[in-house]
């Protein structure tokens, strides 16, 4: 009786959250996909093409309909390839770099440290900073060839300004995003090594268990859970990275898919290619979900 | 003997994270002190650090030029609404899918976290129609839905997993004792849920507040927060660079500062049921 | 399906509108945040104070964004802004489709600039007032060219601009011989390169808009500004824009900046270490006819729809007005005034006193948007080509010089790439059939 009514009443708790995410997905993926399939430049909108004029939409002399051209185009620019290699790239080395980072750092965090708060204050600070500041920042105060605090010390160095933007661009946006997103890691291992069992740490000790082995067999697989968490919902943002290209002018080595599309769209107006480029991106990134959760989804169970 | 030994270390590791934490928090720390020099300082080469002309005139300046508080007061309406209502739909969702799961639970989770996979610029236009013909454009309403679209996903999957955490004895104890699933929830998963409510409100805030595109591309003036008052100071001509400091300073401040207040809080709940 | 939703919510946004047509007018100024415009808002008062009817609101943002918000709002019809900040790429287009109000209430249209009005007017009607109008000539330090001896000509040649800058390079105490654009856009880098191209007698497309890159001119373009950048450029110039240029000439590390001609003001101004020390020239030619200097006007324009037109009229007048220009000179001084768009302001005594105003006059004469380069093309524009496809496509080839800027690619590389990028999207386009 009960839990037939708690399963009723279940599916009632749900239900808005489903329907209101599933409006909001399928509604503009629904004209994103309309969209894709027909001639649709932003400044130059051919009005005959409307779903109220059914007679003029089919009428060839319109060109409304562009078939498949739009994805035809999309796919078989030479920039394609090179967007996807990138998001790619941004994605797996920010997530390198925050899961290693992140892992370090909070093994230093959890030993007996002074001043321990204020060392964790000031290491999650960048997660606050809103990527278009971050992206200000970073290249306008820390990279600049010639006014750049970094270009600043890496020539009292005797080393020479480095000129990140021109010959380091995705280093240099890799370096941005993982700074906004290694804190994040560090948080949530953090919190993860802190439940670790404090008798089982000074249990090791005793024995005189090797540091190394000891975080190979006891801490490491303590924290595979939390791993997991990170990469899952890193990806989900690693994915869209978009101030950080556009504001520092890297789009046109260091673009990804995202920013392709912005360059389609609000560049070239063309709306219905960046629909097209759009749904590629869409379905591309679920592929890299897909797997990802193959990949690691057993980490999650339980 | 081995108390010495310890207390070495103990220096050791703290000078490290010392060092480390301050070259990760440098960047802002550089924006803070270059909002309050001029600009002829803040571009000299070698920088100056301490030892500067402190002024106050860049906050001056950019406070004449664009009203913050505007600003500031949308961004906080902004990030409190969107959580708020998003809130409101996903705690019913995530104590339904945590405490009588179905088969499917999972899945449905995972396509929830998988509507944020969409490139927004790729979506633009569709919405932009959408908000002209229903009159949501530069309005706090469309954009506290949008924001709340956009982070619904994660806060369902957080609350889920704090949820799913809390021992099932106890529900049952309170059935035993006649308790209605409504009492269920207020009087007992409730209480218990209250840190991991709390951080998952205090990520969404962040999440919310720091959400750069669809808040430029969907306002204009009666709506915009920060982002907005941001895009008005990267590269303008001449020299900008303590302008864009105090711009900068006054776009994280707020923040920053909850989230320094709170980071116990979003220590303790950021777990994302990650630790047993 | 945009009708279906307009259908059903036109009669609550009608009445939503007229209640507040009721009220004071509030006008929605979308504009740029460059510091003329920044001035504008701080002399407001002049305006609201004669119009105690209408209330100003101001939407400031950086260049691009703006472009990217406005694009999107008149396009589809938005009616968020009714003064619109824009350029002379802009109102060609938007105007022939119809999007701009003409304008009616221009101060002396007759007073300005031959170049200006012809670039914004549209069948012969004026659909945007010219704000402020710039050129792009040479900045130079006066000091430094002395230094090595030679003489910097009024009309230099690129010749002379290589050896001077090759002279005055000194890399150890950083100092460049010459700074120019190579960050990728089609505002940034392509701006100054289509401008150069037209001085090396290249052209974007020929009649049949087939794409040139593949030309011999071309090829000397790019082959000459890689090497000069090469020889006596900046490090990191294919990161530098307009400001990065502009604070690195201000901080005396550029011997020469070829760049817009509003740059004046700045290099001469208070924040410039070199501001006694700068010499003015017009951009360089090669001896073919024409010389590698732009046209641009940002102007105001009034998006067609807007329930506000006969405020925004006003506002549009009074901002561009000969009035409002002796408003700044009043507070600011005649140096700061907005310029480039009025004959009257130059031959205004007063203002003839300013040093770089009779080179900027003689720059913007010296461009024509309808005959840009040597020989004809399809187009309209000096660096650009007022096509909607083109802010993508110049984009997109904008970055690929800059990469051969940074040295990845070599300039014949970096051309066919171009050539290919161009045909691909003018064939999607339907240009070529």
């Amino acid at each position: 009786m009960a839990t037939q009514q708690s399963r009723a009443l279940g599916r009632i708790a749900v239900a808005p959250s489903v329907i209101a995410l599933f409006l909001w997905m399928i509604v503009p993926l629904a004209m994103t996909i309309w969209f894709s399939f027909l001639r649709y430049n932003l400044l130059d909108p051919n009005y005959a093409c409307s779903l109220l004029t059914p007679g003029q939409l089919f009428d060839e002399a319109n060109r409304c309909f562009a078939g498949t051209s739009n994805y035809y185009y999309f796919l078989t620019d030479p920039a394609f390839f090179k967007a996807m290699t990138n998001s790619l790239l941004i994605v797996g080395s920010v997530l390198l770099i925050s899961i290693v980072g992140g892992t370090l750092f909070a093994l230093l965090l959890d030993q007996a440290i002074v001043g321990r708060n204020i060392v964790r204050l000031m290491v999650i600070a960048p997660f606050f900073v809103m990527p278009t500041v971050a992206a200000l920042v970073w290249q306008n105060m820390l990279m600049d060839p010639i006014i750049g605090f970094i270009s600043w010390i890496t020539k009292s160095l005797g080393m020479g300004a480095i000129d990140w933007f021109t010959h380091y661009p995705k280093t240099a946006v890799v370096i941005i995003v993982a700074w906004q997103w290694f804190p994040f890691a560090t948080l949530i291992l953090l919190t993860a090594l802190q439940s670790f069992d404090e008798e089982q740490k000074e249990a090791a000790q005793m024995d005189g268990t090797p540091p190394l082995s000891f975080f190979w067999y006891m801490i490491l697989p303590h924290l595979a859970r939390p791993i997991t968490v990170v990469v899952l919902i890193e990806t989900i943002f690693l994915l869209n990275v978009f101030a950080e290209i556009y504001v520092t002018g890297t789009g046109g080595r260091a673009g990804n898919l995202p920013y392709l599309v912005y360059q389609y769209g609000l560049l070239s107006n063309d709306i219905g290619g960046a629909s097209a480029g759009g749904i590629v991106a869409v379905v591309l990134a679920n592929i890299v979900a897909f797997f990802l959760m193959r990949m690691i989804g057993k980490n999650l169970e339980g | 003997m081995a108390r010495a030994v310890s207390s070495r270390r103990k220096w050791t590791f703290t000078l490290i994270a010392w060092f480390l934490a301050f070259l990760i928090f440098f960047p802002i720390l550089w924006t803070i002190l270059t909002s309050f020099k001029t600009e002829g300082d803040a571009a000299a080469i070698p920088p100056r650090f301490l030892f500067f002309d402190w002024t106050f005139e860049n906050y001056g300046v950019v406070q004449e030029r664009s009203n913050y508080f505007k600003f500031a007061m949308n961004s906080v309406i902004l990030a409190l609404g969107s959580t708020f209502f998003a809130l409101l739909i996903a705690i019913p969702s995530a104590w339904s899918m945590a405490f009588a799961p179905g088969k499917r639970t999972k899945d449905l989770l995972m396509w929830m976290l998988s509507t944020k996979m969409m490139p927004p610029v790729g979506a633009l236009i569709p919405l932009y129609l959408i908000f002209r013909d229903f009159g949501l454009l530069d309005t706090r309403g469309g954009l506290i839905a949008v924001l709340m679209m956009l982070n619904l996903p994660i806060i369902i999957w957080m609350l889920y997993t704090y949820f799913k955490e809390i021992p099932s004895e106890i529900l049952e104890a309170a059935r035993m004792d006649g308790a209605s699933v409504w009492k269920e929830l207020v009087y007992v998963l409730t209480p218990m849920a209250i840190p991991g409510i709390a951080s998952t409100i205090l990520l969404n805030v962040i999440l919310a507040w720091n959400e750069a595109f669809w808040t430029l591309a969907l306002t204009t003036k009666d709506a915009a927060p920060l982002p907005q008052f941001i895009a008005s100071y990267s590269s303008p001509e001449g020299l900008f660079w303590a302008k864009l400091s105090a711009a900068s300073t006054m776009a994280i401040a707020p923040i920053l500062v909850l989230g320094w207040f709170a980071q116990k809080q979003l220590v303790r709940g950021l777990t994302f049921g990650a630790v047993k | 399906m945009k009708q279906l939703f307009t259908g059903a919510f036109g009669a609550m946004m009608f009445a939503a509108l007229a209640t507040t047509a009721l009220a004071e007018t509030k006008l929605t100024i979308a504009t740029v945040n460059n510091g003329d415009m920044i001035r504008m808002q701080g002399l407001t008062d002049d305006f609201t104070s004669k119009n105690p009817d209408i209330k100003l609101e101001w939407v400031t943002l950086e260049e691009n964004v703006l472009r990217e918000k406005v694009t999107t709002d008149i396009a589809t019809k938005g009616g968020q802004f009714d003064v619109l900040t824009i350029g002379t790429y802009e109102v060609p287009i938007w105007g022939k489709k119809g999007w701009l109000v003409p304008l009616t209430m221009v101060d002396d249209p007759a007073d300005l600039l031959p170049a200006m009005s012809g670039g914004l007017s549209v069948d012969g009607k004026l659909m945007a007032s010219p704000f402020y109008g710039e050129s792009s000539m040479v900045m130079y330090r006066t000091d430094l060219v002395e230094a090595t001896g030679m003489k910097m000509p009024d009309a230099p040649t690129w010749k002379d601009i290589k050896e001077i800058a090759a002279k005055i390079t000194n890399k150890d105490k950083e100092i460049y011989g010459v700074c120019l654009r190579g960050k990728a856009g089609w505002g940034e880098n392509m701006a100054f390169l289509t401008a150069t191209s037209n001085s090396f007698g290249a052209r974007w497309f020929d009649e049949n808009w087939k794409p040139q890159f593949d030309s011999q001119e071309w090829k000397d373009t790019l082959n000459f500004y890689l090497e000069l950048m090469k020889e006596s450029g900046p490090p990191g110039a294919s990161n530098n824009g307009f400001n990065e240029n502009l604070a690195l000439f201000n901080a005396g590390k550029c011997g020469m900046w070829i760049d817009a001609t509003v740059a004046a003001s700045f290099v001469t101004g208070k924040d410039s270490t070199v501001a006694d020390k700068v010499g003015f020239a017009l951009a360089p030619d090669n001896g073919l006819g024409k010389r590698g200097n732009w046209l641009w006007a940002w102007s105001l324009a009034i998006p067609a729809g807007s329930q506000k037109e006969e405020a925004a009229q006003k506002f549009v007048g009074w901002a561009t007005s000969k009035a409002y220009t002796e408003l700044v000179a009043a507070k600011e001084g005649w140096a700061n005034v907005p310029p480039g768009t009025r004959t009257s302001l130059y031959n205004n005594p007063e203002y003839q006193k300013v040093a770089f105003a009779k080179m900027t006059l003689d720059s913007i004469n010296a461009a024509d948007p309808t005959k840009p380069t040597v020989k004809p093309v399809p187009y309209v524009g000096v660096q650009f080509v007022a096509i909607p496809e083109f802010a993508g496509l110049a984009t997109t080839v904008g970055q690929i010089f800059s990469a051969a800027l940074a040295g990845e690619k070599t300039a014949d590389e970096a051309l066919a790439e171009a050539q290919d990028v161009a045909t691909r999207e003018m064939t999607k386009a339907g240009y070529i059939k």
